[in-house]
């Protein structure tokens, strides 16, 4: 009796140190996290149907000083719902002036805020729907694209073919 | 054979120091924890919250339970990511959700009132002395997203130590 509650209580104690390790070094280091949707194809999930979803590493090193730079791919909780978490190109920076590839509009990107493109510009909600996205809801970059296991490889910042009107 | 008896020392000298790193470890996996997805001290300090918190900075207790399952509404005070730079946090009061349509004056720039609709996914954040606040007549509405926690409890200055009622 006294031998079962104590496994019991050991095994407990172990899955909550497990669960807070967990917790803190996918909260500060890094994460592995499935990429859902059509939106940054063919980068990630580049066939549409398919049952296998890109799952990507994701560092978040750089939310300690949130220095992002151009074609770096981020996850982030959407502004609109932020239970939903989104994955796009970051295209301009705090501060920057740029030109919208799709209406050809001048913007300025105000400062704290980023302006997120999918690549797929033909089935993305990003910024072109919303707006600039605060860095504060940026929740860590994508480097590594981890599984499936044909696809294992680090991610570039660039964008893979810059249509001039798309 | 000293030689053995030397590898022996080292070995119990090896696992303690392992065994105290696994404590620490331990012990900064759990106050990440508490402080990240529980409860947190903060200082919040400067003019614009008056009279509802000092202007020489007031330690608050911040709760980040609410903020994650939904349930921060009209009143509440928060503690929130500034969309104009993502290291800073302001608390504030919420005045309006999403699909709320608010009227605000801001005697700095203009004498008129003006009025506004909170977007989807969006709250609008005021000070409670709208004569020195920098908040959601300047920025705009905020994403739910920015919302860190709610503060409910206050704990210094010792005079005034309780609850914060909305």
């Amino acid at each position: 009796m006294m031998g079962t509650r104590n496994l019991v209580w050991n095994v407990t104690k172990k899955l909550a140190t497990i669960g807070l390790i967990t917790f803190t070094v996918s909260d500060r280091y890094a994460t592995v996290v499935p990429v859902r949707g059509a939106s940054m194809s063919p980068t990630f999930n580049p066939k549409t149907n398919s049952f296998t979803d890109d799952y990507v590493f994701v560092e978040k090193l750089c939310l300690d000083k949130f220095k992002f730079s151009h074609g770096d791919i981020v996850i982030f909780s959407s502004p609109s719902n932020f239970k939903e978490t989104h994955i796009k190109r970051i295209i301009a920076l705090p501060g920057e002036w740029f030109v919208n590839r799709h209406n050809q509009d001048v913007l300025k990107v105000p400062e704290g805020h980023c302006w997120v493109e999918g690549d797929n510009a033909a089935s993305s909600t990003d910024s072109k729907s919303y707006g600039p996205v605060p860095l504060g809801l940026v929740r860590g970059r994508v480097t590594h694209v981890v599984w499936p296991p044909q696809r294992i490889g680090a991610v570039k910042n660039t964008t893979p073919e810059r249509l001039p009107s798309s | 054979m000293p030689f053995m008896n030397y590898i022996a020392q080292w070995k119990s000298v090896a696992k303690e120091a392992l065994d105290r790193s696994a404590i620490i470890a331990k012990f900064l996996c759990y106050l990440h924890f508490t402080g990240n997805y529980l409860c947190s001290p903060t200082h919040a300090y400067g003019p614009s919250m008056l009279p509802t918190l000092n202007i020489a900075g007031d330690v608050v207790l911040v709760e980040h339970v609410s903020p994650r399952i939904g349930k921060v509404g009209h009143g509440d005070l928060v503690l929130v990511k500034s969309p104009l730079n993502p290291n800073r946090n302001l608390t504030k009061r919420v005045v309006a959700m999403e699909g709320d349509t608010v009227t605000y004056f801001d005697p700095l720039n203009s004498e008129d009132s003006r009025i506004a609709v909170v977007p989807k996914g969006h709250v609008w954040i005021q000070g409670d002395n709208v004569y020195a606040s920098r908040d959601s007549r300047h920025f705009g509405p905020v994403p739910y997203g920015l919302i860190r926690g709610k503060v409910f409890f206050r704990v210094w200055p010792p005079s005034s130590f309780g609850r914060l009622d909305n």
